[in-house]
């Protein structure tokens, strides 16, 4: 399957990952070799056949509405980059 | 009776320290001496953590004392480092949690230390558990105890050159398309990965959701078969664990021995596993085992699985698309990695995923993005769900013919490092025997079989229906007891 950069940066910026233009062409080739072999599944002829999204036919099971969780915000915020009050910190993003 | 070697199976182990030939404190004392003279070599530990093991090892002798030790009281095992260990270093072998320090265990971790197991440390891995070479990890390969020039598979690579280079008797992996049973094959150790559910996934970092496993390592199928037995149950925090009643996966290999253990298995031999690239000298060391199985009282039929060459294409839509999904939660702001500098938000999640994530999955990521995007669903991941299911329908037809399902774990012995780590389909088709049973969520274990021509391990593979887990562990462990495959040692690590 033929990708053009143009699908390569797209896609990549859909992840949110950076790609640089050196990078580019390589990330393409790759890719493309990847869904030549992602290629030879599409041409199975699965009409009517129920997907399996999953190993086990499960029903999921549901639980009782009460709470659970202990609140571990100060152990769970130890971890984080930038935190602030109990707040994770990020980029201004409303002005 | 002088005391056991500290290098024996775990149930050899068990048996010394319940007679008190041996202490919970010499074992890891010793292991702990044999892991800071080879690790170097193999890199197959990130992180000991040697003091506690240690004041663990001291309690656990005090209980043996009191007669209040189990079975795995006092016995080392090291986790697979995708799995939370609370309070120790849980990397994934990424940049990315290069320095995360889990917050909570996982529940095969709480499991296993309720057992009474002592956890030594954490072991590499390839990025996120993908990979087949362990190349892919940012702290660099694990290497081959049995030919450093040579990968030790992927992904829980660590953990299988551990057990092979006799670190430890015991350690956990997760399995999402054969990464406890391909590093099995290749470092020449036994792994097991059991039924989809069976045990829970809480605390595993999560690749793709419907195919992990978290499954173990040991140097027989004994040892695998009492581990899984402790570290299986059903577990509320993960909604796919299964509530059934417990097993003892050991209770065929504890049966008493007859002449012909294996009277009335059907083993089944697909006949696409056939070619596939299979190595002359792996398929010359499965038709020896196959004879030895025969000894035992199996006999073979041939199968037919037509969809199974579908495996590996279906694999790269689920597996990635998952993961994408998954790895989102990498963003730079709760946890892990964040770029320096960055000119707004956007910039900083672009950023700090260019730079923590390696490039095998970048290239996942970007693949299961695609996938799952506008216009394309439907035309990938969806057919893929649908071609899954033609696979285990496959799997489900051939299992009324036959009980087991026996053939090579990987179409080669160990490959070079650096030979397929720039060509990424190459390393895919790696796993072209392995991937269906995550995709049909079956049991399957890997055992050493023998040696090609370069002295490097081969792999057997076993593969059962759901819940025969017990039926594979019997039927290696009674292989097992006919060959020495499975006690032969690297000479480099030779006690």
């Amino acid at each position: 399957m033929a990708l053009s950069l143009d699908e390569v940066r797209r896609i990549a910026h859909l992840a949110r990952i950076e790609i640089t233009p050196a990078e580019a062409a390589d990330v393409r080739a790759k890719l493309e070799s990847i869904f030549e072999l992602i290629g030879r599944m599409r041409a199975v002829d699965t009409t009517g056949i129920v997907p399996m999204s999953h190993a086990q036919d499960l029903v999921l099971p549901l639980r009782e509405d009460r709470v659970t969780e202990t609140d571990r915000h100060a152990s769970y915020q130890q971890v984080a980059p930038a935190v602030e009050d109990g707040l994770y910190l990020v980029p201004k993003v409303i002005e | 009776m002088s005391p056991p070697m500290i290098t024996a199976p775990l149930t050899e182990l068990s048996q010394a320290l319940a007679a008190k030939r041996l202490s919970s404190v010499e074992l890891i004392e010793g292991l702990l001496a044999r892991i800071d003279r080879g690790n170097g070599r193999l890199n197959a530990f990130l992180t000991i953590d040697r003091e506690r093991a240690l004041g663990a090892a001291r309690l656990a002798d005090v209980q043996r004392s009191r007669g209040t030790a189990g079975p795995l009281t006092g016995i080392p095992i090291a986790h697979k480092d995708v799995i939370m260990t609370e309070g120790l270093k849980t990397t994934c072998g990424s940049r990315m949690l290069e320095k995360f320090i889990a917050p909570y265990s996982a529940f095969v971790v709480e499991q296993l230390a309720a057992a009474g197991m002592v956890l030594v440390g954490k072991t590499n891995m390839d990025e996120f558990a993908m990979g087949s070479s362990n190349e892919n990890s940012f702290f660099g390969p694990v290497r081959n105890p049995w030919n450093a020039d040579f990968v030790a598979g992927g992904s829980s690579g660590g953990s299988a050159a551990a057990i092979a280079a006799r670190f430890v008797p015991a350690a956990t992996g997760t399995d999402t398309g054969g990464s406890i049973r391909q590093p099995a094959a290749l470092s020449g150790v036994c792994g097991i990965k059991p039924t989809y559910g069976v045990c829970s996934r809480y605390g595993l970092v999560a690749f793709a959701s419907s195919l992990d496993t978290p499954g173990v390592f040991g140097q027989t199928a004994a040892d695998c078969a009492m581990l899984l037995t402790a570290m299986a149950g059903h577990d509320a925090r993960d909604s796919t664990s299964l509530d059934r009643p417990r097993e003892d996966y050991a209770r065929d290999i504890d049966a008493a021995v007859t002449s012909k253990p294996l009277a009335g298995l059907r083993i089944g031999l697909p006949r696409e596993y056939a070619g596939e690239g299979t190595d002359v000298a792996v398929a010359r060391a499965i038709e020896t085992a196959l004879a030895e199985f025969r000894r035992l009282g199996a006999v073979t039929v041939d199968v037919s699985l037509p969809n199974v060459h579908l495996s590996v294409p279906v694999y790269y839509v689920i597996a990635p698309a998952e993961a994408s999904s998954n790895l989102s939660r990498f963003d730079g702001v709760r946890y892990g990695h964040r770029a320096a500098s960055y000119s707004d938000l956007d910039d900083m999640y672009c950023k700090t995923r260019a730079e923590g994530f390696g490039a095998e999955v970048k290239r996942r990521i970007l693949v299961g993005t695609y996938v799952l995007s506008h216009g394309y669903y439907d035309a990938y991941y969806l057919k893929a769900q649908q071609v899954r299911r033609l696979i285990a329908d496959d799997f489900r037809r051939a299992y009324d013919s036959c009980d087991l399902i026996i053939g090579p774990t990987s179409p080669t012995a160990a490959f070079r490092l650096g030979e397929k780590s720039d060509d990424p389909v190459k390393m895919y088709l790696n796993d072209i025997f392995t991937i269906a049973g995550n995709l049909t969520g079956a049991p399957a274990m890997s055992i050493p079989c023998g040696f090609d021509e370069r002295g490097l391990p081969i792999g057997l593979q076993i593969q059962g229906d759901h819940f025969a887990e017990a039926k594979i562990l019997n039927a290696a462990h009674r292989y097992q007891q006919v060959t020495d495959w499975h006690r032969r040692i690297p000479t480099e690590f030779a006690p």
